[in-house]
Parts: structure tokens; C-alpha cells; sequence
């Protein structure tokens, strides 16, 4: 069990920049999510992890030890792959014994030198690794027999055997349906608890990233852009970007002026947004900001402040979405129950100014 | 589930008349060359292998399949059998290892392996007689690039002749391998690495194995090829010294033309039955072992 560390780590395909100097600590024991969209270096940086590609600039620690150039099999973590990546010629008991046939281990303390492990210890880290992911029974079977769930479990097993400082996760949740896909989450997260082994967990689906990390690292194209608990990328979103990848549907942002006519608020058109309490930054009369706040947080209200024009309206029965605009700029608003909305008229909506988000239109960047 | 269960016989679907009589019409073109060249003229060889013929080709006298037991037995028929083995066994292996680990470097995208690329997949391209000229050249004790008196060496003739065989083997070995080792997902060979395995163990126990059904392949047709051998020491080495590379293709060859056609059809047929022996084992023995992806 070990913390990971990146410092100032670089890396670059030719003239590609694939990771931007990242600087990030992941802490020993803790669930840490590097979620993006595609293209953005999350999978580049945990394959740095693993060592599988080499580091162009910075350092890379596990514990306290600079791992740049030390071979994959000797930094003692683990990788579950996106496509699982089993032996497709040997059996279960096989996969998941493989990396104890070749790798040394600490087996007599974490002082005493790594050694090779005797059979009878191999047999019982297999078994209970079969054990503690439920594939009891399906020791011989190779993995072409075997079902997603299945497969993706004895990747898991595989994993868990060496007992590494770090589990190295490629988005292994992608390939399968939806329904084992919610399941299989709350088994990881479940699994994580009983073993506290750090965890790395690569994802472009905020759902996951939302429900298992303890903190997420959000990336976009090799730069860091936010690191904090679900909660804090939620509701303090650093910049436009992070304010826009959280949360389904995606935040409202709209292009507005501040002023202090009629007290403090950010205009756009007919419209004025209130602004949020705390805000530290000294805004000018009429700088221009972006405002954006959640569709969950827009409510319908006779003395609302923000005129919006309605195109449509799905009800999905426990709640509504309201399409449409304000001032052409496009604005989805969620309603709870199913609040008889016409589309082609236009409705008032309030919004509580600790739910209003303030960005700098040009660096994108929160203005707190 | 499984593809295997789904082809139950059972359950394969039934043919139409019509549908049969199509895809028999669809066959017909196959079937008659087939025929034409290869089933018609083998049972010609059978029969004309009961006759006894004199040095000026008249068909003599017919005397059954004595003559063949006569000559299956002999020791030259042996000889030049042996002869073939030693082409397979020299030529075989060391054109299957080296056609792999180039192969396996091109693969890799080591540097300058495109060079290489060009040069093994160009052995392919010219004929075997073109090569075993190359090679007779090469290896000229007075005008060759190699000074070497191997060609005129009885230890060493068979050897020498086996080198240009060697040559083509690797570039078709490289090929194919190639290509098959294009199916080997990257990640699972990068699991291996993580799991500690070396470059040579990833080769042995993973990569190899799952690339199986391609070296069988070559295994087959390289030893068929190899048991077939007559440009090699036809053009190398003329059959000598004193005989050291008559392989039994060369011997039917030389056979054939003093039109002692009868001999020459006994070892034809000897031949055909080894091959077909030889190639069952193969696939008996080593298909068991093949990893075929689903």
C-alpha cells in the first residue's frame, strides 16, 4: 500500500503533447478517479503508473521511491485493462496465478528480502483471490467460456493476487451493460473497503467517477484541471470546463454583465442572475462574465428574475427537463414531478445566488 | 453458447435439391481440375507403377505390385528418402526460428528493421531456381563471394544445398508470421510484462501460443515443401558428391528421364504416402496444442 505521486510529469508522443506537467498526489489507501474525455492523457498517465510508457519529464513516486526507470514488474502494482487482457490459452487458475509464477515477494515481511513463492503459497493466494470475488467453480474453465462479468472479475482476481501497493484500473467497467455495470461499481467500491489498497481509476463516465472516487482528477487535453472530493468538483467547479463535465445535464453557462444597478447581479438581455454571496473578486460596472448554474438549481417561480423561453419539455416521471433558451443562449432547467410546462410559451425561473457561478470569459478560470 | 454446440449436426440447416445442385454446378470447375491434374494423373502413376520398363521407354512387362514392395524397400529409395528428411530437418526448423524472430523484431518497429523488411520479404519473390543460382554462385569455391568447398564436400553438400531453401523459408516464415502476430492483442502482452515475464518467456509462453494456428500452418507446408525438394540439388549440386544430395524427388526426376518411368512412379507414389503420413502426424499430434481464438 503505497501514495503515488506525480511531479511536474510530462510526457510527449513526437511533437505530441499527451500529459502537461502533471502535479498530483494520490494518497496511500485513497480511490482516486482520473476521469476526462477522450484524448485527455488519463489512460497516458496511469500507464505511466504502471510503467507500460516511459515519463519524458518530472518524477513519478510510488511511496517514497522515484520509479521513472524502474521496470513495470518491480514497482509492484497492478492493472486491470480495459479489455481485461486475460490469457486467452490458459485457465482461470492459470490467469490469475501468473504474475506469482515469475515476480519476488516480501512473503516473509516487508523487511526480509522479495523471494520467489513456494507452490503451496501460490495455490492459497489463487484461491482466495478465486474466493473473495466469487469465481469459485470456474478455476478451469478458460476465458473464452466465461461471460463480461466474468472475465472482468478474474482480471480483478488477477490484479488482487500479488497484493500490489497500487491497483492500476483502465475504465474496466466499459465493456459491460448497463445493469452490471451499476452492480460491479458497488462491488469495487465494496472491495475497496476490505482490501485499502490506493487505487487508481481511469473513466470518462462522471457517473463512476461521481459514486466511487474519494477524490477526482479531472483532465483535459494533459492538463489538470480540478482535483478534489465528488462534492467540491460539484459545487465549486474550478473553471468552465470541470463546471461543464460534471453533472447531467451539463451546467448552464451563459455569456452576462455585471452591474450594481438595482444591487449586485450579472445581466444577460431581460434576464439578471443574481450573484453569489461570498464572491471575492471585485467585479467592474459592466465587465463581462459567464454565470452558469446547474439545471437542477433553476426553479419556476411567478417573481423570477430570468425570462426563458420554452421549446420543449421531457417528462421522465420523477422530474421534467425544460428546454429552451435565454436571450437564444440554450437552457435546460429540471423540475421535480411533472410540472404541466407548454412548450412555446415563456416561464420565470429563480435561482438561490449560492447555486450562481461566476467565470472569467477569458482564462475560463472560477471567480470566487 | 458455444460455436461449437450451435453447428450441432442436427441442427445444420438442410439443403434444397436445387441448392445442392447449385453449389455441386459452383464446384464443378474445381473439381474438374482437380481431376484433370491431380486425381486422374495419380492413378495413372499407380497403375504405370506395375510395370517393369527398359532404357528406351517401351512399356515392358506388367508385374504387379511386387514392384512395388521390390523397390519401396530398396535401398535407394531409402537413400534418397533420407536424403529429403535431411533437406526437411535442415531447412525447417532454421527457416521457422529465424523467419520468427525476425518477424518478431519487425513487429517491435526495432529501428532499421524496414531495411530488413524489404530484404527477407524479396526472398519470396524469385523463384527457387533463381535462388539456388544466387546461391551457386555464392558459394563457388573459385569465383564465389564465399570461397567454401561445401558443394563439393560429401559431409557438407547436403548442408550447403539446404542454405538457399533456408533463405526462401525465413522470408516466407517472416511473412506470415508477421501478419499473424498482428491478431495478438497488445495489452495482453503488456499484462505479461507487468506479471514480470521477460522478453523471452512473453515470446515462449504467450506470444507463440497464440499465434499457434499460423506456425502450424508453416510447419506443414514448410515440411511438404522440404520433402519435395529438386531445384536445390538439381542446380546446387547436380545430385553429388557421389550421390551425397539425391534427394527422392531429384532421383525421380533422373528416373524419368532415361524414361524408367515405372521405377519413377513407385517412388512418386512412395513419396505421395510418406507426405500424407507425415502431414497426419503433424496435425494429430500438435493440433491438440493449437490455441484457436474464438
Amino acid at each position: 500500500m503505497a501514495s503515488v505521486t506525480f511531479e511536474n510529469v510530462t510526457k510527449r508522443f513526437d511533437d505530441v503533447v499527451a500529459v502537461d506537467a502533471l502535479d498530483l498526489a494520490v494518497d496511500d489507501g485513497e480511490f482516486m478517479v482520473l476521469l476526462g474525455p477522450s484524448g485527455c492523457g488519463k489512460t497516458t498517465a496511469l500507464r505511466m503508473i504502471a510503467g507500460l510508457e516511459g515519463i519524458t519529464d518530472g518524477k513519478l513516486l510510488i511511496g517514497d521511491q522515484v520509479v521513472n526507470d524502474i521496470d513495470p514488474a518491480r514497482r509492484d502494482v497492478s492493472m486491470v485493462f480495459q479489455s481485461y487482457a486475460l490469457y486467452p490459452h490458459m485457465t482461470v487458475q492459470r490467469n490469475i496465478e501468473s504474475p506469482l509464477l515469475v515476480r519476488r515477494y516480501h512473503a516473509d515481511g516487508p523487511d526480509k528480502p522479495a523471494r520467489k513463492l513456494t507452490r503451496t503459497e501460490r495455490a492459497g493466494r489463487v484461491d482466495e483471490a478465486a474466493r473473495v470475488l466469487g469465481l469459485d467453480g470456474l478455476l478451469k474453465r478458460k476465458p473464452a467460456a466465461l461471460s463480461g462479468g466474468q472475465r472482468q472479475r478474474v482480471a480483478l482476481a488477477r490484479a488482487f493476487v500479488g497484493r500490489p501497493k497500487a491497483f492500476l484500473m483502465d475504465e474496466p467497467l466499459s465493456n459491460l451493460d448497463a445493469k452490471l455495470r451499476a452492480q460491479t461499481r458497488l462491488e469495487l467500491v465494496d472491495l475497496h473497503r476490505r482490501v485499502e489498497t490506493t487505487v487508481v481509476y481511469v473513466t470518462h463516465d462522471q457517473v463512476e467517477a461521481m459514486t466511487m472516487a474519494h477524490r477526482i482528477a479531472i483532465l483535459s487535453a494533459g492538463r489538470l484541471q480540478q482535483v478534489g472530493t465528488p462534492q467540491e468538483v460539484y459545487e465549486a467547479p474550478a473553471n468552465l470546463f470541470v463546471a461543464q463535465f460534471i453533472g447531467t445535464p451539463p451546467m448552464n453557462t451563459l455569456n452576462g454583465t455585471f452591474t450594481t444597478e438595482g444591487g449586485p447581479a450579472v445581466v444577460v438581455g431581460e434576464s439578471r442572475f443574481p450573484v453569489p454571496p461570498d464572491l471575492k473578486t471585485r467585479l467592474d460596472e459592466s465587465q463581462a462574465v459567464i454565470v452558469g448554474t446547474r439545471p437542477e438549481h433553476l426553479n419556476v417561480s411567478e417573481d423570477g428574475t430570468i425570462a426563458h423561453d420554452v421549446r420543449a419539455v421531457e417528462w421522465l416521471g420523477h422530474e421534467c427537463l425544460v428546454f429552451g433558451s435565454v436571450e437564444s443562449s440554450p437552457v435546460v432547467v429540471r423540475q421535480v414531478g411533472m410540472a404541466p410546462l407548454a412548450a412555446g410559451g415563456t416561464i420565470r425561473l429563480a435561482v438561490d445566488p449560492v447555486n450562481v457561478h461566476l467565470f472569467d470569459p477569458e482564462s475560463t478560470e472560477r471567480l470566487a | 453458447m458455444t460455436a461449437a454446440r450451435l453447428l450441432r449436426r442436427r441442427d445444420r440447416p438442410r439443403y434444397s435439391a436445387k441448392e445442392a445442385a447449385i453449389a455441386l454446378l459452383l464446384l464443378v470447375p474445381s473439381i474438374a481440375v482437380f481431376v484433370a491434374f491431380f486425381y486422374r494423373p495419380f492413378l495413372n502413376l499407380l497403375y504405370w507403377g506395375t510395370f517393369e520398363s527398359r532404357a528406351n521407354g517401351a512399356f515392358f512387362e506388367r508385374v504387379g505390385l511386387r514392384q512395388y514392395r521390390e523397390e519401396l524397400t530398396s535401398s535407394d529409395f531409402r537413400e534418397g528418402l533420407w536424403h529429403s528428411v535431411q533437406f526437411v530437418l535442415y531447412t525447417v526448423p532454421a527457416g521457422l526460428i529465424l523467419g520468427i524472430l525476425l518477424a518478431v523484431a519487425a513487429h517491435r518497429r526495432l529501428q532499421g528493421i524496414k531495411v530488413f523488411q524489404a530484404i527477407f520479404s524479396s526472398t519470396l519473390a524469385s523463384s527457387v531456381a533463381v535462388t539456388s543460382v544466387i546461391f551457386f554462385y555464392l558459394l563457388n569455391p573459385v569465383v564465389g563471394v564465399f570461397q567454401v568447398d561445401w558443394l563439393t564436400n560429401p559431409d557438407w553438400a547436403m548442408f550447403a544445398v539446404a542454405l538457399s531453401a533456408i533463405w526462401q523459408n525465413m522470408g516466407l516464415s517472416f511473412i506470415i508470421v508477421l501478419a499473424g502476430l498482428q491478431n495478438v492483442p497488445e495489452e495482453v502482452v503488456e499484462a505479461a510484462t507487468l506479471d514480470g515475464y521477460g522478453p523471452v518467456r512473453r515470446l515462449l509462453r504467450i506470444t507463440l501460443p497464440l499465434i499457434s494456428p499460423v506456425l502450424l500452418f508453416l510447419l506443414v507446408v514448410l515440411v511438404i515443401f522440404g520433402l519435395q525438394a529438386f531445384a536445390q540439388p538439381d542446380i546446387l549440386t547436380n545430385g553429388g558428391p557421389a550421390g551425397a544430395t539425391e534427394t527422392l524427388v531429384f532421383k525421380i526426376n533422373r528416373l524419368v528421364r532415361p524414361d524408367n518411368i515405372g521405377i519413377g512412379a513407385v517412388y512418386s507414389v512412395g513419396l505421395f504416402f510418406v507426405t500424407l503420413v507425415v502431414t497426419a502426424a503433424q496435425f494429430v499430434i500438435l493440433e491438440r496444442r493449437v490455441h484457436y481464438a474464438r
